[in-house]
C-alpha cells in the first residue's frame, strides 16, 4: 500500500510539472510573439522624433535594456500578479478588461456544450446501436459538415434565416438596446442576473439573442461529442461481456446503456472536456458574427487595432482556460478510471 | 492489358520500380472501389484543374468592376450574382481556388516535414532529446490553433504570406506525435540494427529509413487536416487577417458579403460553398486514404 501512494505521490509530482510547464510554454509563446511585433514599443512612446538620450532612457526605463531571460520573468511575475497592461484602445487595464467580456463568452460556450452533450451523446448511442440505419447515416453526414463548415458561414446564413426571414430569434448583441444595463451585473451572466432581478421580459430577450449562436456552436461540439460517442459503444457492444449479458436475456435497454454505456461515461469526459475547451476557441468567430461583446471579439477588435497588450492578454487567458480544461478532463480520467490509476 | 495487370499485382516484383507502382495500383484500385473517397479525390482534382485554368473557366475578370451591375442576383448571365463592385462572384470563386490552393500546399510543405523530422529524431534519439523535443511539441499541442494562429498574425502583419506561416506553426505538433510513435514500433527492429552496424550515420538512417516509413500515416494526417487548414485559413481572411483585398479569397468575400446578408444573401453564402465542398473533399479522401492505407485504424473516427 506504501509503495502504491509513494507511486501515486510521483505522479502526481510528475503531472504538477507538466502542468506547470506547459503554462510557462504558454507565457514563453506569448511573451515570444510580444517581442517579434515589428512595432518598437520604446518608439511608440517616445515617438520618432526623439533623440538617441530620450530613446534610451526610455528603452531604460521599460526594461527592454536588460536580458532576455530576466525581461521573461519579470513578465512571468506581471502576469501571475494580474497586470496585463493597458489596452491602447480602450484605456483601461487588460485584466479588468477582459473580467468584465469573459462572461459573455462563458454564458453562450456553456449553452453550447450543454445542447452539444444532451443531443450528441443520445444521437451517437442511437447510431451505434443502429448501425447502418438512417439515424446513423444522418450522425456522419452530421459528423463531416461540422468539419467542413465555417462556423462564421453557418452564423451569417444562421442569422439571415432564422433572424431577417422567419423573424424566431433576436438579431445581433446579447439584449436588446434599450434592455442594455438594466440589470445590475452580479455573475456577467445575464440569464442568471436576470432571473436574481426577477426581470423575466430581460430574461426572455436575453435568452432569444442567446439561443442561435449558443446553438451553432452547440452544432460542432454535438457533431464531435456523436461521433466518438458511436465509435465508443461500437467497441463496447463487440465485447463478450455484452453478449453474455443478452444470451443471459437481459433487455437489450438496459444491455446498451447499463453494461455497454456505463464503462464509457468515463472517455466522454476526456471527450467533452476537449470539446468545451474547443468551444471557447471557436466562440472567437461566432462572437465576431453576432457582435456578441465577448472575449474573442476584444481579440479581434484588439488584432485591428495593433493593440498587443490586449491581444496577447486575451491569447494568454484563452490559452490558459483551453489548458485548464484539458489538465482538469486528464484529472477526472485518473480518479474515475480504475485502469488509469495505476 | 491483362498482362500489365499481372504485372503489376506480382507478389514477388523483380525490380523497385515494379513494386512502387504495383502499391500505387493497389491504392487507387482500393480508393476507386471506396465511393466516397472516390468523391473526394474528384473534388480535389476539380479544384486542381480549376486553380490551373481559372482564366479559362472563369467567365468574367475577378478584379474588375462594373458599378452599373452591382449586387444582382444569381442569373444566367452571373450564375452566383455580382458583389458591391460589380464583380462576377463564380469568377472571383474560381480565382479563389488559387488562394486556397496555394494556402494548403504551402502549410503541407512547411509543416509536414518539420513535424517529421522533429518526431523521427526524437523516437530515433531517445533520452533528454525525446524528452524536451516532445516537451515542446506537447506544449504547442495543448493550445488552441486558432488563437495561437491569430496572435502570430497579430504580431507578424496580416497577409497571405504571414497566414501560411501562422497555420504552418500550429500545425507541425501533430506530425510530429505521429512521426515519433511510428519511429518507436521499428527503431529497434533488425533492419535498422543491419544498416547501422554497416556503418550508417544516424543522419542517413532517419532521412533514408525512418522517414520514409513514417510517411504514410502522416500523408493521411496532412489530408485529414486540410480541412481544419482551409477552415482556419479562411477564418483569418473573414477578420481580414488573411488575403488582402482585392484578392478574391473565399473568407474574405465572406465579410465584404456580411454587410449585404439580410438583402443580397448571394454575395456572403456563395463562397461559403466552395468551402464547404473542398474540405468535404479532403476529408472523404482522407477517410478513405485511411482506410487504404492504414486498416489499422479503420473506424476509429
Amino acid at each position: 500500500m506504501a509503495g502504491r501512494a509513494a507511486h501515486g505521490a510521483v505522479g502526481l509530482a510528475r503531472f504538477m510539472l507538466v502542468t506547470i510547464l506547459t503554462f510557462l510554454g504558454l507565457l514563453a509563446i506569448t511573451f515570444f510573439i510580444g517581442r517579434v511585433v515589428p512595432i518598437d514599443p520604446v518608439l511608440s512612446v517616445v515617438g520618432d522624433r526623439a533623440t538617441q538620450e530620450v530613446y534610451d532612457a526610455a528603452r531604460e526605463r521599460m526594461g527592454l535594456d536588460r536580458p532576455l531571460v530576466v525581461q521573461f520573468f519579470s513578465y512571468v511575475g506581471n502576469v501571475l500578479s494580474g497586470d496585463l497592461g493597458q489596452s491602447i484602445s480602450t484605456g483601461r487595464a487588460v485584466t479588468s478588461d477582459l473580467a468584465r467580456v469573459f462572461p459573455a463568452t462563458l454564458e453562450m460556450a456553456t449553452i453550447g456544450i450543454l445542447i452539444g452533450v444532451l443531443l450528441g451523446v443520445p444521437m451517437g448511442v442511437i447510431a451505434a446501436t443502429r448501425q447502418g440505419s438512417w439515424a446513423d447515416q444522418l450522425i456522419r453526414v452530421l459528423g463531416l459538415l461540422g468539419y467542413s463548415v465555417p462556423a462564421f458561414w453557418l452564423g451569417l446564413v444562421g442569422l439571415a434565416v432564422f433572424y431577417a426571414g422567419l423573424g424566431w430569434v433576436a438579431g445581433p448583441g446579447r439584449v436588446d438596446f434599450f434592455y442594455e444595463g438594466m440589470v445590475d451585473t452580479i455573475t456577467g451572466l445575464y440569464l442568471i442576473d436576470s432571473l436574481i432581478a426577477g426581470e423575466m421580459d430581460i430574461f426572455r430577450n436575453a435568452l432569444s439573442h442567446l439561443v442561435l449562436p449558443a446553438s451553432i456552436l452547440g452544432f460542432f461540439s454535438l457533431a464531435y461529442i456523436a461521433r466518438m460517442t458511436r465509435s465508443f459503444m461500437l467497441d463496447q457492444l463487440a465485447q463478450e461481456y455484452v453478449t453474455t449479458a443478452r444470451v443471459k436475456g437481459v433487455p437489450e435497454r438496459r444491455v446498451v446503456w447499463r453494461h455497454a454505456f456505463f464503462p464509457i461515461r468515463i472517455q466522454l469526459i476526456t471527450v467533452i472536456g476537449l470539446s468545451y475547451a474547443s468551444l471557447l476557441e471557436g466562440s472567437v468567430m461566432i462572437e465576431v458574427v453576432f457582435s456578441w461583446p465577448g472575449i474573442g471579439n476584444y481579440l479581434t477588435t484588439a488584432l485591428l487595432n495593433a493593440d498587443m497588450n490586449a491581444v496577447l492578454g486575451a491569447t494568454l487567458v484563452i490559452g490558459s482556460v483551453f489548458i485548464l480544461i484539458n489538465k482538469i478532463s486528464d484529472v477526472l480520467y485518473r480518479i474515475l478510471d480504475p485502469r488509469a490509476r495505476q | 492489358m491483362s498482362a500489365l495487370h499481372e504485372w503489376l499485382l506480382e507478389e514477388s516484383p523483380s525490380s523497385r520500380t515494379q513494386a512502387r507502382l504495383g502499391r500505387a495500383w493497389r491504392i487507387l484500385s482500393a480508393l476507386a472501389r471506396n465511393p466516397l473517397a472516390a468523391i473526394g479525390a474528384l473534388i480535389i482534382i476539380a479544384l486542381v484543374v480549376t486553380a490551373l485554368f481559372a482564366p479559362l473557366i472563369a467567365p468574367f475578370s475577378a478584379v474588375g468592376q462594373d458599378l452599373s451591375n452591382r449586387l444582382m442576383p444569381p442569373s444566367a448571365e452571373h450564375w452566383m450574382g455580382t458583389d458591391e463592385l460589380g464583380r462576377d462572384i463564380f469568377s472571383r470563386v474560381v480565382y479563389g481556388s488559387r488562394i486556397t490552393l496555394l494556402i494548403v500546399a504551402m502549410v503541407a510543405v512547411i509543416s509536414a516535414p518539420i513535424g517529421l523530422l522533429v518526431g523521427a529524431i526524437s523516437g530515433y534519439a531517445g533520452g533528454w532529446t525525446d524528452r524536451i523535443l516532445m516537451g515542446i511539441t506537447d506544449i504547442f499541442l495543448s493550445m488552441p490553433k486558432l488563437i495561437l494562429a491569430l496572435a502570430f498574425v497579430a504580431a507578424l502583419g496580416p497577409g497571405i504570406e504571414n497566414a501560411i506561416i501562422a497555420i504552418a506553426i500550429t500545425a507541425w505538433p501533430v506530425y510530429a506525435r505521429i512521426a515519433r510513435a511510428e519511429t518507436l514500433t521499428f527503431r529497434d527492429a533488425e533492419f535498422i540494427a543491419a544498416i547501422r552496424l554497416q556503418g550508417a550515420s544516424a543522419t542517413r538512417i532517419i532521412l533514408r529509413h525512418v522517414l520514409p516509413l513514417c510517411a504514410s500515416s502522416t500523408i493521411i494526417r496532412v489530408t485529414l487536416d486540410m480541412a481544419g487548414i482551409i477552415l482556419t485559413a479562411a477564418g483569418l481572411g473573414f477578420l481580414g487577417l488573411g488575403a488582402q483585398p482585392p484578392l478574391p479569397e473565399w473568407g474574405a468575400m465572406i465579410s465584404r458579403g456580411r454587410n449585404f446578408i439580410l438583402d443580397q444573401w448571394w454575395v456572403a453564402t456563395m463562397p461559403g460553398f466552395a468551402i464547404i465542398a473542398v474540405s468535404l473533399g479532403f476529408c472523404f479522401l482522407g477517410d478513405g486514404l485511411r482506410d487504404v492505407l492504414d486498416p489499422k485504424q479503420r473506424e476509429s473516427r
